[in-house]
Parts: C-alpha cells; structure tokens; sequence
C-alpha cells in the first residue's frame, strides 16, 4: 500500500504557471486525474513520476521526496503518454529489458507474466515497429507492471484506443486496483473517469478545482448555472410559461432566441417539453451553452 | 555499467535508418584513400592530405557527432529514454554504459577505417598510420563525449556540433590562428606531432599547440563533458504533453 502525497505543490515554466498550490492525497485505489486539455494533467504526473521538479511544495511517495530519487522507481510503475519506444526490438525484448533494468528476480517469468496480464503472448516475437497504437499501448503497460509495481501513474492511457481495448483496460485497471494498488491515471473525459475511478481529481488551468468520488463530482458539474438558447415558434409565450412556473432564473428575448439560465437543470429539462406542449409552442432549437469541461469546471475555480 | 542499456544503445545505434552513414562515410573515405594512392603512388605529402583535410578534418567530427546523437540524442528527442530513466538505475550508470557503447562505435567505424586509410594512401613502415590512429582515437573519444554532453543539454545538438565542427574548428581555425588553440582536432594532432618526432614538420602533420597542453586540455574537455552530460541526466525535464 502505497500514497502519493503532493503538499501545496506548484510548477511553473517562465511565466506560464502550468500547476497552481496543488495539494492532493493519492491512496489505494484506482484515481481518476480529470481536467480539460492543457490543465496540468502531465505537468502533476512528470512530477509524481519524479521527472520534474517542483517549483514550490514538495511531492512524497510514502513519506520520501520523488524528486532525484531513481529508487522509488523500484515501487512506480509508470505508462507515459508519449508513444515513442524501441521500436527496432520484439515487444518480448523490450518488455523482457525493462524487467532486467528493474533487477527483477526472475526478468523472464515476470516480462512472461506482463505480457499475459495485457494479453500480448501472440504477437510478442514482432517488432515494436510494426505494432498499432492499441498494441503499442500494451506494451507500455507491461514494461510498467513488469516489476509488480505498488504505484501504477498513467498519462492519457485510453488516447487512441478502440471500445474493445479501452474495455479491456479498465478491466485491468479495476483489477489492479482492487488488488490494493494505487492506480492513477489522466483523461479529459469525464465518463471515461467515473466509469472507473473510485475518486477523482479535478485539475483546471493548473488548479485543483473539486476532489471526490464521482457522485459528487457529478453533483458539482449539476448544481451549477447551466445556460440555453432556445428558438421556437412563440418565444414569448414559452418565457412566460418558463417565469410563471419558476424553473428558469433568468430568462432573456435576444432577437429571434430565449436564453435561458437555470440552477435547477434537471427540473428545467423535465419542465420545458411539458411547458412547450401545454402552450402549444413549438421548439425548433434548444441548444445548451459551451458544455466542455473547460466551462463546466471553470467556476469552481472562480468561487 | 549495465548490460541492459548498453544492449538497447547498440540495437538503436545500428537499428537506425541513419545506420547506413556508419558504412557508407568511412567507405567513401577508402575510396579516396585509393584514388590518392593511385593518383600519388604513394607519397607521404598525398596522404598527410588526405588525412588532415578529409579524416581529420571532416569524418572524424563528422562520425562522433552521428554516434554521439545516436545514443542518446533521439531517445530524448521522441522521449523513449523515459523508459531507462524510470529504473532503479543510477542516471550515472546510464550515461557511463552509452558513452562505452559510443566509444567503442567510434573505433569501429572511425578510428579503425582513418588507419586503414592512411595504409592504403600511403605510409612508411606504418609510421603515419601510428601517429594518425592516435590522434583519431582521442580526438574521437573526445568529440564523442563532447557531442554527447551537446546531446544531452540541448535539442539542438546536431546543428550545434555541426557549426562546432565545421565552422569554428575548420573556417575560423582556417583563418584565425588563436581558434585553433580551443579545437579538439589541434589538440589530438599535436600528440600525432609528438609521434612523428623530427620527421613531423617535413611530413607536415603539425599543431598550434604543446604536446603536454594538447593532452590536458583533451583530458580536461572529455571529463568536463561527461560530468555536464551526468549532471543534466539526472534532472531531465522530458517533454511535456501540457
């Protein structure tokens, strides 16, 4: 059992502040590090892989600082996103070479174990070369279980995969989670998270933006202002029909459209169709406002 | 040392596309060892010419940089030495087992075909052939830590040992007689020099620099190199996704 401590930890290139008084406590358990493009993601794990200094606050693995210390790589098992491996070696070879970096004891019985658990054994004797994305990163996943690692850090693990191997990873990733391990791995995509993660990490613009599991993950990305534009054949009579019956806050004639801005969004859904029908309005358009992670975080970094 | 880096090193060194220079750069030095053997019938002057201008003065750097590059430079590039880093391993150990590995691709397709050459263009009792393969060899143990310091410190490497070679130690040292005092083909010539005894002015193998300078400053050069080269190894900042 492992944790992953990261204690008022900042980083910042120049000018440019990629991750901002970050304090965060990495346990057991598989955690979700969710966060639109260009939050921090590989930032937080270059450093909790102790590939980047931090600026400011530290960043311990069980107690021991990260940073210059090459022996934690006894207890990390890490998958970087960048694809690039030997590519003139058999997956068996390299797989096989990091095991015997690692000083494992037995490099061929534990390499042979890696590649059964990301069901690699077929295709094992080709090239690195001649893998596809999947494959290669399979591949990357074995060379990181190799040493039966307590601490497993993954970078966008499910960029490039098809439904059938993002299945087959998460299963793996439940299993290794379940068997004790501290799990992490990055995504900007929210169901991808909490499909699995039994807690996760929301980093926006470089700051920790909402910590949980993802009931109240999900309730915070709710329970906040959502907006609608809304064209339909009698705006006025439908604005009417929105004020009077109090599921809209705020409710606005722009030119051919009705913005709207509900709190209660599940009530605003269920209401407006039934509003609609019993008006006689027809809805032409009803298009919600930017819903990217981007937006839907970045008042909880505001407040 | 560790085995295992030094495997991977060698299969990326010789698994490369870029490989072919490793054959095709020496080969095309043979051929103009031949040429000038056929041209000169062997007189000494031919292949002191050869050897100054073309040996020493272009494959020699030329191939160090090739090498240096290869062992480390494009693993840091694409980011797959994330992969060695990310080990239990001494970040010390990873650079002493590439440098062996670069060492040794430098005598093999370096220091061996530059004595080869001399052979064929022409040499008395392998007098030159002595005098020159010393020289290549540390000139070329030197180049090679210097480019892979170059390597490891920035990502420009190629374009940065290119200039090095090419216009400070041949253009300038060509003109300005107070470059070639900081040159690591002056240094490596003036125990070439010191070889030769007497008869080096006449042959025309000669140096701006002491034989005893020469050797400290390729000594001080090499070391210097692969302490940067360690240093910056242990707190590599990899690429970064955002």
């Amino acid at each position: 059992m492992s944790t992953i401590v990261l204690d008022r930890t900042s980083r910042w290139y120049g000018n440019v502040v990629a991750a901002n008084d970050v304090s965060m406590t990495i346990g057991p358990g598989i955690t979700g590090l969710l966060g639109p493009n260009g939050a921090g993601k590989s930032t937080l794990i270059a450093m909790m892989g102790g590939f980047l200094a931090p600026s400011a606050g530290t960043v311990t693995l069980d107690g021991a600082p990260v940073w210059r210390h090459p022996d934690i790589y006894r207890s990390i098992g890490l998958v970087p996103e960048t694809e690039a491996m030997y590519d003139m070696v058999t997956g068996w070879e390299f797989v096989l070479a990091n095991a015997r970096l690692h000083k494992v004891p037995d490099p061929e019985g534990w390499a042979r174990i890696a590649l059964e658990t990301v069901e690699m054994t077929d295709a094992k004797e080709r090239d690195i070369a001649g893998y596809s994305k999947g494959m290669k990163q399979r591949i990357k996943m074995a060379t990181a279980l190799v040493h039966d690692p307590a601490v497993l850090l993954l970078d966008e693990p499910f960029n490039g995969m098809d439904p059938r191997q993002r299945l087959h990873l998460m299963d793996l990733l439940r299993r290794l989670g379940g068997e004790g391990r501290t799990v992490l791995f990055s995504s900007h995509i929210l169901e991808e998270v909490e499909e699995i993660a039994d807690t996760i990490e929301v980093l926006v613009a470089g700051r920790h933006a909402a910590s949980g599991d993802f009931r109240r993950i999900r309730r915070l990305m709710t329970e906040r202002p959502h907006e609608y534009t809304i064209s339909s054949s009698d705006n006025r009579r439908l604005a009417a029909a929105l004020i009077a019956d109090g599921c809209a806050d705020t409710v606005h004639l722009a030119g051919a459209d009705l913005e709207i801005k509900t709190m209660d969004y599940l009530r605003f859904v269920h209401a407006l169709p039934r509003l609609a029908r019993d008006h006689h309005v027809t809805l032409n358009e009803v298009s919600p406002a930017d819903e990217s992670l981007e937006s839907v975080f970045s008042y909880l970094v505001a407040r | 040392m560790n085995a295992v880096v030094m495997q991977l090193t060698l299969r990326g060194l010789l698994g490369r596309r870029r490989a072919v220079l490793f054959v095709i750069l020496p080969a095309l030095l043979l051929l103009l060892a031949a040429l000038v053997r056929w041209a000169t019938g062997g007189l000494l002057s031919g292949t002191v010419g050869l050897t100054n201008e073309f040996a020493l003065g272009a494959l020699l750097p030329l191939m160090c940089l090739l090498i240096g590059t290869s062992v480390i430079g494009s693993e840091i590039d694409d980011g797959s030495i994330v992969y060695l880093l990310a080990k239990p391993v001494p970040r010390r150990t990873i650079l002493f087992s590439k440098l062996v590995i670069a060492w040794a691709a430098t005598v093999a397709f370096a220091v061996i075909p530059i004595i080869v050459a001399v052979e064929i263009a022409g040499d008395e009792g392998g007098e030159l052939g002595l005098a020159y393969g010393v020289t290549a060899l540390l000139g070329g143990l030197a180049y090679t830590a210097v480019f892979i310091a170059l390597s490891v410190v920035t990502r420009n490497a190629v374009i940065v040992g290119l200039l090095y070679a090419l216009v400070w130690e041949t253009v300038l040292g060509g003109y300005v007689p107070g470059v070639r005092n900081v040159s690591v083909r002056q240094w490596a010539l003036a125990v070439g020099e010191e070889l030769l005894g007497n008869r080096a002015r006449a042959v025309g193998v000669s140096s701006d620099v002491g034989v005893t300078a020469a050797l400290v400053l390729l000594a001080v050069a090499t070391a210097a190199a692969i302490v940067i080269a360690v240093r910056r190894l242990q707190t590599l900042r990899l690429n970064v996704g955002d």
